[in-house]
């Protein structure tokens, strides 16, 4: 079932790359087979492959239950909150609370999940930033 | 070409690049002995901090490739103490080192797997300098049909053999190369792919897919098992002596020998890779030492020493085709690749003549490297193993939050930071439903390039479809393609049978 359901995201995907590809504009520059000719190829292939799994299915594979799916999708969702947060929080802030809510479903105790993510934040800022220059993102107070 | 290789050891002979290639062994041995992170993640998670410290084109691939070396030495260690396979290759010797740690015999598991290791990857270094240099002839002789064609054939055998399922590599080839065409088309500039959205107006940087795909991916897998425990505990880390008696070792000598020379020739072929290197390495010398079974799997030296030669040789050999035609054999070799073009080196025979110091430094970095990881790995074998001990709920979010900070440090961009999670996202579900990371990683790097040559064939013949098939050297690439893709079909049924009923004997000995 998984596969069938794979298959026809897949075939939607490439459908919609196809589709996509047609619509790439022409440019007063030339060459003879153009900018769509190998798109083309890529969404057959996509296509005929979801196909593919549509007919053939492999068997399931073990879904996690509805607890540890709804575990990827806060961890994806704090992920993409830390993303986010990066820009107007500047690197240390966001960092703590990121690493500490990623220890912390890990199993940590929560009041440690807090110190771990304070030293990772602290000791990658030094390492990274201090130590071999790179750039991170500076927020209101600078770090 | 000695002379080549001596003007390759002055270049490597700088303080800084041995330092480099001090810190990359260091490194990639850590990373091999922690199981989740293996050579590519390793490898991937630290290009773009390489490329954010500014090194230098030699100084980067010098890290690098000490990483890759470092962690295919690295895998064993958890292997032989825990038997948990640090990374994919390693697992062939959890089945004879293992039973040797049982047997109070760890620290010459240990000892003789680093020497055997040792042995691999040297000889496969030579192997690689003989060899590079006689497949850039051939590659002189490509064009741009041949290439399209060659790239046709790396997707083909590199889905082969790692994919359960054709299908499923065939999908994973095109999303990679679909992913590729993302942003301004580099022959006519027209946009494709992007609507309208700024940030992708210069493509999809590859590595923020890398990153996503293997190392938050990974993440992901740690969280949905709960596995936040340490992977080794205190009692099964006793090491005892280290050294093993010189009977011992002169009985694998032999075992070395035919291990690297498989390994060497699964690293070259394409898509095989060092986990077919140590796989059939070991299969080999159990059938010619012990076609009865009675010491195979109860702890014979010579059952550790075949897979380490074959994965270190293998990881060699993979680097000829990488360097020689910019085509990558395996997946920690398509993230070498990506380390040469995020440095706007193409590989390929070109490189060869027009950066013969970027090479041959190359080479001799991979020589220094590894005599480095031998003396390394065998006094500080006891430091190693205490990696092991760091339990992983703090391990996982910290290389999170490393491969955060490598992303944005290049890209400066939140965007990107946002993308890469969605990678990870995508990799987990995907790697759930089998479809293998490779060659979508593989489809990003080559994608464009994939394009060019063929675009150029088409002006070459004038909107001719023919002359991809028009010289004897495309037809001979395209029957190696088709049966490369159509071969593991059969075979490869046969390959992962005899390898899934290895690793029950994993399971069951336990």
């Amino acid at each position: 079932m998984s596969d069938r359901i794979f298959g026809a995201v897949g075939l939607a995907l490439g459908i919609f790359y196809l589709w996509a590809a047609t619509i790439i504009p022409d440019s007063f520059m030339s060459d003879v087979v153009g900018p769509r000719a190998f798109p083309y190829i890529v969404g057959a292939i996509i296509c005929i492959c979801a196909i593919i799994f549509l007919i053939l299915p492999d068997p399931d594979p073990v879904w996690p239950g509805l607890r540890d799916l709804a575990e990827i999708i806060f961890a994806g969702a704090v992920m993409f909150l830390y993303g986010w947060a990066l820009s107007p929080a500047g690197f240390v802030v966001p960092t703590v609370f990121a690493t500490a809510y990623l220890t912390w479903r890990l199993g940590t105790p929560p009041l440690w999940s807090l110190v771990t993510g304070a030293a990772t934040s602290v000791g990658i800022y030094v390492v990274f930033h201090l130590v071999l220059g790179l750039s991170l993102a500076k927020g209101p107070w600078g770090f | 070409m000695l002379s080549n290789l001596g003007d390759g050891f002055l270049i490597a002979m700088t303080w800084q690049n041995l330092l480099l290639a001090l810190m990359g062994c260091f490194l990639g041995t850590l990373m091999g002995a922690l199981p989740g992170l293996g050579p590519a993640n390793g490898v991937a998670i630290l290009i773009p901090i390489a490329f954010s410290l500014g090194l230098g084109p030699t100084a980067s691939l010098i890290l690098l490739t000490s990483v890759y070396y470092g962690a295919m030495y690295g895998g064993r260690i958890s292997s032989i103490l825990l038997n948990i396979p640090g990374d994919e290759p390693a697992m062939m010797t959890c089945l004879d080192g293992y039973p040797m740690a049982r047997q109070g015999l760890a620290g010459e598991a240990l000892t003789l797997s680093g020497i055997a290791s040792f042995v691999g990857a040297f000889f496969a270094t030579w192997g690689l300098v003989l060899l590079a240099p006689q497949l850039v002839k051939i590659a002189l002789l490509f064009g741009p049909a041949e290439y399209f064609v060659l790239f046709t054939l790396a997707f083909a055998t590199l889905g082969g053999i790692s994919s359960t399922n054709q299908a499923k590599s065939a999908f994973a080839a095109a999303l990679g190369l679909g992913i590729a065409m993302i942003g301004s088309d580099s022959q006519t500039g027209s946009q494709r792919f992007t609507f309208g959205e700024i940030h992708l107006y210069d493509g999809i940087d590859f590595l923020i897919a890398i990153v996503g795909l293997f190392a938050l991916s990974e993440v992901f897998i740690f969280l949905e098992h709960h596995k936040g425990g340490a992977v080794g505990n205190s009692g099964a880390m006793k090491i005892g002596r280290i050294m093993p008696d010189w009977p011992m070792v002169r009985r694998c000598i032999p075992t070395m020998g035919r291990g690297t020379v498989i390994g060497f020739i699964a690293g070259v072929l394409p898509g095989a890779g060092a986990s077919l290197g140590s796989f059939l390495a070991y299969s080999v010398e159990r059938s010619t030492v012990d076609p009865d079974n009675k010491t195979f799997g109860k702890g014979d030296p010579r059952g550790v020493a075949a897979p380490e030669a074959g994965n270190n040789a293998a990881s060699g050999g993979a680097l000829v085709p990488m360097l020689a035609l910019g085509v990558p054999g395996s997946g920690t070799t398509a993230v070498l690749l990506a380390v040469l073009l995020q440095l706007n080196i193409t590989p390929g025979p070109l490189l060869f003549q027009k950066n013969p110091d970027i090479v041959w430094g190359l080479i001799a970095a991979l020589f220094i490297g590894n005599v480095m990881l031998l003396l390394m790995n065998i006094p500080m074998v006891g430091l190693f193993t205490r990696v092991l001990l760091v339990p992983t709920r703090i391990l996982m979010p910290v290389v999170a939050m490393i491969s955060f900070v490598g992303i944005y440090s290049i890209t400066g961009s939140t965007f990107d930071v946002m993308l890469m999670v969605g990678f990870g996202l995508m990799g987990w579900v995907l790697r759930k439903l089998d479809v293998p990371m490779v060659p979508i990683i593989l489809g990003i790097l080559l994608g464009n390039e994939m394009e060019v040559n063929m675009r150029r064939a088409m002006t070459i013949s004038d909107g001719d479809w023919s002359i991809f098939v028009g010289s004897p050297l495309a037809i001979v690439l395209w029957v190696v393609a088709i049966a490369g893709f159509l071969a593991p079909i059969v075979v490869g049924r046969v390959l992962r049978r005899k390898q899934a009923a290895l690793s029950d004997e994993i399971a069951e000995g336990d």
